[in-house]
């Protein structure tokens, strides 16, 4: 099942490799991870994305609050709460085929926010699925790159 | 009044209480070490002769205490040999405060002369580490460690301290309290998991109390002895907490597990209800996860959420320190009489006993049943790694905590001897005895030039069988016996460990000259009856003394649950 986990933690070096040894140490491939400062600068916020077996991520779990430097961790397993994700696809458009490209990002509601004479960068955010679905109808133009900032996650209401 | 880092760091191991610190100097400490030598009325420094001597003193000092141990080592091979000692206090849960010098900040980074990234390094051995990297957190940073490894889940904190933040110079003040947002240990059990606990044991027929180190770090044995006491109920120790639980009470099974005593593995299977305080579950103990006590249901108590069911599921959890947590349920549970289940239990008992052969040869279990004896059990005994690690278990019956000191998580040869003179200097008055296999001894034997010079008298009990015995044993059992890499004693490792190639006449090394040639004393016992009176005499000698007993080859540990077998099949015998 896919687990994202929502850590805050205290801002400081070193904490990210601690976090990253307890998954390597247990074999857990880390499907995502994004840190980033919360509104308190001496607090990240990392979202770790995770899938498998359900057993040892609840010792990981347990093992991530253990830290010294994890303030609060959240599974949202069960909880409502929004996802996003950015995408930055670099794909190659002439001009033939740039308008059927821009079509597209319209309907995703995506972004140009770059063009050259044989390529176009397009920006979006959403969810797996909407990421997933714009990548496959820009596949058959020749997508070149992709950079994505990994899920970052927030709960919804109080 | 502006103090440099060194001051700094001299001035906090005071507030700290540390009356002696262990390690070796080197370059990226030398401002340090420059204060040592300003201090050295206050805090006693003792020189080893490898880090992880320094490393093992300091565990073997805390673990004979409670209090927490403290060594200081440079950058690079010095923290490098450090990490088998930290990786050992880590396993056990040891509150130790490892400082290491570290390269200038400016040079972090840069393959710099004996920089290695220490913090990176001994993360996964260490409860938490720290680089400091500015000389005004180094006092708090010295406060938190030594909060962080004596409080919760006790364990090894490392600082590091690169040379410029030693000679930078900052406004002393130690904090007066500590602050930690995200590290708030839990002491007190849940009000409503212990009323369960309670209701459960009130009602369990065939309970069984399994113990570990937790009991010990949390200083319970008075508390425990009153609830077994008051619920009738057996209680097994692990390694750990041998010790925790008086030797020859009626409810006392003694050790459980791979080498542990018969009736504690078949009270595991047939109980129906564990309480676990302060274990593991460790896979030496439980044998075959599966078929691992059937019948039970299982209470557990410890201070670490992460132990509890993380090897077998746990009905009733509670999560706490293990003093408090038996207080509150002394308080709930019913006076029981569980005439019966004991009753079963003693017959378990009286057919396998721990027992040996009782001959006119020289075996390994009649010296540690003749210390045992000798010593009323009133001596601290630290262990080595193999067969005399678990003959020293088996036999060796301390009255008190914090009399049997052994490497259980990591099993770490070595441990012994280093262990032993740490637990020496914290106890002056008592006898302190290493329990060693030849082949462990020899992992930290530079350390008789530390206890030698410095007068640290601790008796070193080699068993002696020419080899590396536990590992023999495994390939006598289960590798039809094909000798490979374990024997000392003969060049190619001796791929026959036969009759005809007994050992030869020169003895290498020769623990005798090799004791007198660092000043110690050096007794060779051959014959059983020799045994005892060279004991006592030893005891009485106030210096360092090595006894090379010369014991059985061939001498197997009993019981054994094969791994992967059931406590159930135990062999208690061999063909
Ligand atoms: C540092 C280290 N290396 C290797 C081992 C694996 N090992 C476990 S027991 C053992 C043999 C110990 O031999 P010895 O010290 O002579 O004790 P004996 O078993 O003969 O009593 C070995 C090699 C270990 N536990 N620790």
């Amino acid at each position: 099942m896919k687990h994202t986990i929502s850590v805050l933690v205290e801002n400081k070096s070193g904490v990210l490799a601690r976090i990253a040894t307890l998954f390597a140490a247990r074999g857990y491939n880390i499907d995502s991870l994004a840190v980033g400062e919360t509104d308190d600068p001496t607090i990240s916020r990392m979202t770790i994305v995770v899938n498998g077996d359900e057993k040892i991520l609840e010792q990981v779990e347990k093992q991530l609050n253990k830290l010294i430097d994890v303030i609060k961790l959240n599974d949202f397993l069960n909880i409502e709460h929004i996802e996003r994700d950015l995408v930055l696809i670099k794909v190659k458009a002439d001009k033939n085929t740039r308008n059927e490209i821009l079509q597209i990002v319209d309907i995703f509601r995506a972004k140009i926010i770059d063009v050259s004479v044989n390529t176009v960068i397009i920006e979006m955010t959403g969810d797996e699925d909407k990421i997933q679905a714009i990548l496959n109808m820009l596949k058959p133009f020749g997508i070149k790159e992709v950079a994505r900032t990994g899920i970052i996650a927030i709960a919804r209401g109080a | 009044m502006l103090k440099t880092g060194a001051e700094i760091f001299a001035e906090s191991l005071l507030k700290e209480n540390v009356k002696v610190v262990f390690g070796i100097p080197g370059g990226q400490v030398l401002p340090i070490f420059d204060k040592i030598y300003d201090y050295r009325n206050k805090i006693r420094f003792v020189l080893t002769r490898h880090e992880q001597g320094a490393g093992h003193m300091a565990d073997g000092y805390a673990r004979s205490t409670g209090e927490v141990g403290v060594c200081l080592v440079t950058s690079g091979p010095g923290a490098t040999n450090l990490t088998t000692a930290l990786a050992t206090a880590n396993m056990d849960s040891i509150p130790m405060v490892a400082f290491t010098g570290q390269v200038a900040t400016s040079l972090i980074g840069n393959d710099a002369f004996q920089e290695a990234d220490t913090t990176g390094i001994t993360r996964p051995v260490t409860k938490h580490n720290f680089l400091v990297k500015d000389v005004k957190e180094l006092a708090k940073t010295i406060h938190e460690a030594f909060y962080i490894a004596k409080t919760g889940r006790q364990g090894p904190v490392l600082v590091d301290i690169p040379v410029d933040i030693q000679r930078a110079v900052t406004e002393f003040e130690y904090p007066e309290t500590v602050d930690i947002r995200s590290y708030k240990p839990v002491y007190t059990g849940h009000a409503g998991q212990i009323k369960k606990a309670a209701e459960l044991i009130n009602s369990a027929k065939q309970p069984l109390l399994y113990v570990g180190g937790g009991i010990i770090s949390s200083n319970a044995s008075l508390e425990l002895l009153k609830l077994a006491e008051k619920i009738h109920t057996p209680v097994t120790t692990t390694l750990l907490a041998i010790g925790c639980f008086p030797p020859n009470h009626p409810l006392n099974l003694y050790m459980p597990g791979m080498h542990g005593n018969y009736a504690a593995n078949l009270a595991f299977q047939n109980c129906d209800l564990i309480i676990a305080i302060g274990a593991r579950f460790d896979d030496r103990v439980t044998g075959k996860l599966t078929a691992f006590a059937p019948k039970a249901k299982i209470i557990h108590i410890d201070i670490d959420p992460t132990s509890i069911s993380k090897n077998v599921f746990v009905n009733i959890p509670v999560v706490g320190d293990a003093k408090s947590i038996i207080t509150e349920l002394l308080k709930y549970v019913k006076k029981k009489n569980n005439k019966e289940w004991l009753k079963k239990i003693s017959e378990w008992q009286k057919t396998n006993p721990f027992s040996y052969k009782k001959d006119s040869k020289l075996r390994p279990q009649y010296v540690i049943d003749k210390i045992s004896q000798i010593t009323k059990g009133e001596a601290i005994v630290v262990t080595e790694v193999g067969q005399n690690q678990m003959w020293a278990a088996q036999y060796y019956k301390p009255k008190f905590p914090r009399h049997f000191l052994s490497s259980g998580g990591l099993g770490t040869m070595g441990y012994g001897f280093p262990a032993a003179i740490g637990a020496k200097i914290a106890n002056p008055k008592k006898i302190v005895i290493d329990i060693a296999g030849d082949g462990s001894i020899q992992m930290n034997i530079q350390e008789l030039a530390t206890a030698v010079l410095n007068n640290i008298n601790v008796k070193i009990v080699i068993l002696n069988n020419a080899c590396l015995g536990m590992v023999r044993q495994w390939q006598e059992l289960f590798y039809k016996r094909r000798y490979s890499a374990v024997c000392l004693s003969k060049p190619d490792g001796c791929l026959a460990m036969d009759a005809s190639a007994k050992r030869p006449a020169a003895m290498i090394p020769d623990f005798v000259k090799l004791a007198e040639s660092y000043g110690a004393v050096g007794i060779r016992i051959t014959k059983k009856e020799d045994v005892e009176s060279t004991l006592i005499n030893a005891l009485k000698i106030d210096k360092t003394v090595i006894m090379d007993f010369i014991v059985e080859e061939e001498e197997n540990v009993l019981p054994m649950v094969p791994a992967g077998s059931a406590l159930d099949e135990i062999i208690t015998s061999l063909a």
